[in-house]
């Protein structure tokens, strides 16, 4: 992985993503990208129809080589659906996936504020702006691995805690199942018959 | 279910796993004070204990399926059906009891009152379910299907019985479900739209008469009927809210657990290594709840095949050197994840650490770093998000587990507010410092919202009750200022919160109108750092940071 040290000067790249019409729908994408361009340290503002699909992460990937880009800022949906996703792609093209930061146009902009086009465009500028402001002073980070205890634990014993312990167990995994009654079987072991099949529950 | 005795000494159900007597001591007798003891007596294998008790049982495991399932749903509050009055309206789930070959009745289907089968039979539908009036809005799901197996087993054993269902829908959409429905129309039984008004009961023959308007006839009809089956609605289990506070787990409106994401991950718990099968995470039957439990099993099974976690790089970094020894942060974190000791510098176990960054807000000798987090990152938000026209802008920051997951569910359920706020994250409310607070203040933010889990949600144990100090410290230092301590708001909004997510917003637009160019030209004056002998590193002007 190319590290820091080579490198003297932030090169931002910003992606700003349509997400088909979801984004694009709402607010003006160009003048985002366009305004994006305008931002400190940002050497390319690049425009995509669906950033997370191949051919946009193919395009971030790219632009990190050909732009020499050393922080990536991705303006699409919510961090808590795709950070994974664009974290992995930075990483891919050799970045430290801590160097990449994401701004909410979708679930926080253009989704709420349908029919709002002048105010959607300009909380997505500034939604870019805070997120290549903070893209700034991103720095490599090294995640630490923690062992894993290889054992679970399934809380209540009906149907469907019943299912998951036999599931893992079947995996081989060791299994304490704890159910508050003295009996496992849940509401299922008080149905006489059950619906579609009409067989009978236990 | 009070519908037959049982011993005190008993297998809860034939079919019970494990399959042992077990001995109920609130009717047992036990040997004291006049000695009982003959159960014993005659048990040759000594097997009864009359002073078992409970005990702890600690396991260390990796993985956590949480399946707490389902209470059935008590009508007594809706008198107008009688539950309580007439003995011959029963619930759906004593309906099993009376119908089922090992029941009280030995699977003879008969009527409270006088033991005699019943031949005129009515169904009422969504006995608290869809009625937001007794605070039950959601479907249950599962009753109609269930009344619909119902008047199939009963045309099945009596084909001369006459079953009648009261319904408002019939909500038959899974794999087969619409031909049940056919059948049991085909059966003879009567659907009747329409949910009646009330029950009442002939006192000498106690049949029942039904009082309804029909919706699709527009007539109010009267029915009697031998027996009447409330069809009742299903919650999630009681037990769940103090299992949400162990495992740091939201719930919805209706009392279900809280997914990570509604489509994407639907059996992850928003704390990693917890997954949700069944019923507490929303209503369903017994082929979803088995799907469900297939998911999570495979989902906490790659976890304990991955065999490590990586933790997030969020934590937090103490600098020995800028420590002042003070011993805050390792007050405030709820992990107790900091070590410090009179006179010594405080160190961070990163293992330990879930990266709220409660101390790193609490720090005021820029000691502690949040790794990705940093003070500088968020200032910088701050100050690039104020720069132009901070009038018209409601500032606000989010957690990112509760407030700032609410907004995304206020996205996804395209429920519109104004777009005037500016929302940034944090992991935790706790995060938000003084300094980030002031400095949107000094940037003429004319409101700032600082926003969090409620309290039995905080993701981190309870860190927000950091935030709460810090924000009332705050408005203490504001009015001090001459500022209007109401133009920094602190609100609490769960990750289902979407709509309370868009309410917050649209009153920080009603605030932010009040607040007048003096207001904000004051605040940016007043609130200026005075200078200090220990210089904050926050307080520095905005160096242009470099790369490496
Ligand atoms: S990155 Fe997000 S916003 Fe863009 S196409 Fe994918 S889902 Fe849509
Ligand atoms: S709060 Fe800051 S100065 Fe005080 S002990 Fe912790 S790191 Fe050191
Ligand atoms: S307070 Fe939060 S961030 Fe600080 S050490 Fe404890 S868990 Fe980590």
């Amino acid at each position: 992985m190319a590290t820091l040290d080579t490198v003297d000067e932030l090169r931002i790249g910003v992606f700003v993503c349509d997400c088909g019409l979801n984004i694009a729908g709402a607010l003006d994408c160009g003048a985002v990208t366009e305004y994006a361009e305008t931002l400190p340290d940002v050497v390319c503002a690049v425009r995509n129809k669906y950033t997370c699909a191949d051919p946009g992460q193919n395009e971030i990937k790219d632009a990190v080589r050909e732009h020499k880009l050393n922080r990536v800022v991705v303006a699409s949906c919510t961090p808590r659906q795709h950070e994974p996703t664009f974290r992995q792609c930075v990483l891919d093209a050799g970045l430290n996936p801590y160097l990449m930061e994401m701004a909410n146009l979708r679930e926080h902009c253009s989704w709420v504020h349908p029919g709002d086009w002048e105010g959607a465009t300009a909380k997505a500028k500034d939604l870019v702006a805070s997120a290549v402001a903070r893209a700034r002073f991103l720095q490599e980070q090294e995640e630490l691995a923690v062992p894993v205890t290889r054992r679970a634990l399934v809380i209540g014993g009906g149907i469907a805690g019943i299912e998951a312990a036999l599931e893992l167990a079947d995996q081989g995994h060791e299994v304490t199942l704890v159910e508050k009654q003295a009996s496992i079987g849940g509401i299922m072991a008080q149905l006489d018959k059950t619906y579609p099949t009409m067989d009978c529950s236990i | 279910m009070g519908l037959s005795s049982r011993r005190a000494v008993y297998i809860p159900f034939p079919q019970a796993v494990p399959c042992s007597y077990i001995l109920n001591m609130d009717d047992c007798l036990g040997i004291n004070p006049i000695a009982c003891g003959k159960c014993a007596e005659v048990c040759e294998k000594d097997a009864i204990n009359y002073d078992d008790q409970g005990e702890v049982v600690t396991r260390d495991v990796g993985a956590i399926i949480v399946a707490t399932g389902l209470d059935v749903y008590d009508p007594t509050e809706m008198d107008e059906y009688g539950y309580t009055r007439f003995e011959n309206v029963i619930t759906s789930m004593e309906f099993e009891r009376l119908i089922c070959a090992g029941g009280p009745t030995d699977g003879h289907f008969v009527r409270p009152s006088d033991q005699e089968r019943p031949k005129r039979i009515g169904f009422i539908q969504c006995v608290g379910s869809r009625n937001p009036k007794i605070g039950r809005p959601y479907c249950s799901n599962i009753c109609c299907m269930n009344t619909i197996k119902d008047t199939l087993l009963l045309a099945d054993h009596y084909p001369d019985t006459q079953n009648s269902v009261f319904y408002q829908d019939i909500r038959a959409s899974g794999k087969s479900f619409e031909d049940m429905f056919q059948r049991s129309k085909e059966a003879g039984t009567r659907y009747i739209r329409g949910l009646p008004g009330d029950i009442d009961e002939d006192p000498k023959t106690r049949h029942l008469i039904v009082t309804v308007e029909n919706t699709t006839s527009g007539k109010l009809e009267r029915h009697e009927l031998d027996m009447v089956v409330l069809s009742v609605g299903v919650q999630p289990s009681a037990d769940r809210d103090k299992l949400a506070s162990m495992l740091t787990l939201s719930k919805t409106s209706d009392g279900f657990f809280m997914e990570s994401h509604p489509k994407l991950k639907p059996v992850d718990a928003p704390t990693r290594g917890v997954y949700f099968a069944g019923f507490c995470e929303s209503p369903k039957d017994i082929k979803d709840s088995v799907c469900q439990a297939g998911a999570a099993s495979s989902r906490a099974g790659a976890l304990l095949n991955a065999g490590e976690i990586k933790i997030e790089a969020i934590t937090s970094v103490i600098d020995g050197e800028a420590c002042s020894k003070c011993g805050l942060c390792a007050k405030v974190c709820p992990y107790g994840a900091i070590t410090w000791q009179k006179g010594e510098v405080a160190a961070v176990v990163e293992a330990a650490c879930a990266g709220c960054g409660a101390c790193g807000a609490t720090c005021t000798f820029g000691a502690i770093t949040m790794r990705h987090f940093t003070d500088d990152q968020l200032i910088a938000q701050v100050r690039a998000i104020l720069a132009e026209k901070p009038e018209d802008k409601v500032f606000g920051f989010a957690c990112n587990w509760c407030s700032y997951a609410g907004g995304d569910m206020a996205g996804i359920s395209r429920i519109q507010y104004p777009s005037t706020n500016r929302v940034i994250r944090t992991m935790c409310s706790a995060r938000v410092s003084e300094e980030m607070v002031l400095e949107a203040f000094r940037c003429g933010a004319p409101v700032v919202l600082v926003s969090g889990c409620h309290y039995a949600d905080c993701h981190y144990i309870d860190a927000n009750r950091q935030t709460v100090k810090r924000v009332q410290k705050l408005w203490n230092k504001l009015e001090k200022a001459g500022v209007r301590p109401e133009r920094l708001q602190l609100e609490w909004i769960s990750a289902a919160e979407g709509q309370k997510f868009a309410k917050v917003m649209r009153q920080m637009e009603e605030l932010r109108q009040t607040v007048t160019a003096d207001e904000i030209a004051h605040a940016r004056e007043a609130l200026k750092p005075k200078p200090k002998k220990k210089p904050k590193t926050k307080e520095k002007e905005e160096t242009a940071p470099t790369a490496s």
